[in-house]
């Protein structure tokens, strides 16, 4: 397919692709956005370097996919947009279904903690070095991860407590 | 003054059940446990449009302790239904409940893991509204059903 890259975002790809030569997997477009997949370990450095010399200092969102895949299963997505250059930016990275592991990129956007917090919620993606890792909606003791795609719509019978009906029988 | 004048010297004879359920009945007063989308309808039905003045019911009381009527009105999720039913337990008796909406009765929209797939699962409900929202004329229409229920019941003599 071929890319239609603006002259910013052309330079943020050369720029990416020339630094991380090792880490970097590819570029593609879709739906008038544009996606860079990297290796997981690289994406603290990577995202430093988008913040510091390409200027995409707003973190947007950063959400997880089941792809339910047997290899590579699962993926986060991090949403850069340049406030200076008007451009928006997806870097993806996959990980395994077995113990899926990236580093936080708290050091880098404060604003990561949360987001990133949501995504182990829905997706039991273990984030390292983040400063207060625990779930952000669901209980602490619930034990599923339910935008799973093996999690059922309804959910597990019975895994989050109703509240006590005959209270004065405690 | 008042019954005395067009009643001359005499008694009137009742039983206080009676007396106590006609009380009850016209003084429901209810805690708002607005949730969602419904609670705007629920306003309408207190309003002047509606009226629930008319049935004794104006006083929307935000304290459990001064209220007779639950209307859960709105989607419940399994965090929110401690707190409901925390408040629920701090109603004096005797306390009514009316389930508002689709969402509150059954779940409706919300067929998913973090609902509470009725709120009668935790609250004991007299009265199911139907309706996504319901309209106020049919929240009047539970509240009527409620006093019918009320003005049935034995509240001083129990059957033995």
């Amino acid at each position: 397919m071929d890319l239609e890259l603006s002259e910013t975002l052309q330079k943020v790809v050369d720029g990416l692709s020339s630094e991380f030569s090792e880490t970097f997997i590819g570029v593609y477009q879709s739906t008038g956005d544009t996606f860079v997949r990297v290796e997981a370990e690289a994406i603290v450095d990577i995202c430093r370097y988008l913040k510091n010399e390409q200027h995409f200092i707003y973190l947007t969102d950063i959400f997880g996919i089941d792809r339910f895949t047997s290899e590579e299963r699962f993926e986060v997505v991090y949403d850069l947009v340049s406030l200076r250059d008007r451009e928006r930016l997806f870097i993806k990275v996959r990980l395994p279904e077995e113990n899926p592991t990236v580093e936080s990129i708290t050091d880098v956007w404060k604003s990561a903690s949360w987001m990133e917090r949501e995504v182990f919620d829905m997706f039991g993606i273990k984030f390292e070095n983040h400063p207060d890792f625990r779930r952000i909606y669901m209980p602490e003791d619930f034990d599923y991860y339910p935008l799973r795609k093996e999690f059922p719509l309804l959910g597990i019978p019975g895994s989050i407590e109703l509240p006590n009906t005959t209270p004065d029988t405690e | 003054m008042g019954i005395e004048s067009s009643l001359g010297d005499g008694y009137l004879t009742t039983k206080i059940d009676a007396l106590t359920n006609w009380a009850r009945s016209n003084a429901a007063w209810p805690m708002p446990m607005g949730l969602a989308c419904c609670a705007i309808e629920m306003m309408a039905f207190a309003g002047p449009k509606y009226d629930a003045a008319r049935f004794g019911s104006e006083v929307m009381r935000f304290s459990p302790r001064q209220s007779d009527v639950m209307i859960v009105a709105g989607w419940v999720n399994y965090k929110m239904s401690h707190a409901i039913r925390r408040i629920w337990d701090q109603m004096p008796d005797p306390k009514w409940c009316i389930a508002m909406g689709a969402c509150a009765s059954t779940g409706g929209m919300h067929r998913c893991y973090g609902v509470v797939q009725g709120c009668d699962n935790f609250l004991p409900v007299d009265a199911y509204v139907s309706g996504c929202p319901p309209r106020p004329d049919a929240l009047l229409h539970a509240l009527m059903k409620i006093q019918d229920k009320i003005r049935t019941e034995h509240s001083v003599k129990l059957d033995t």
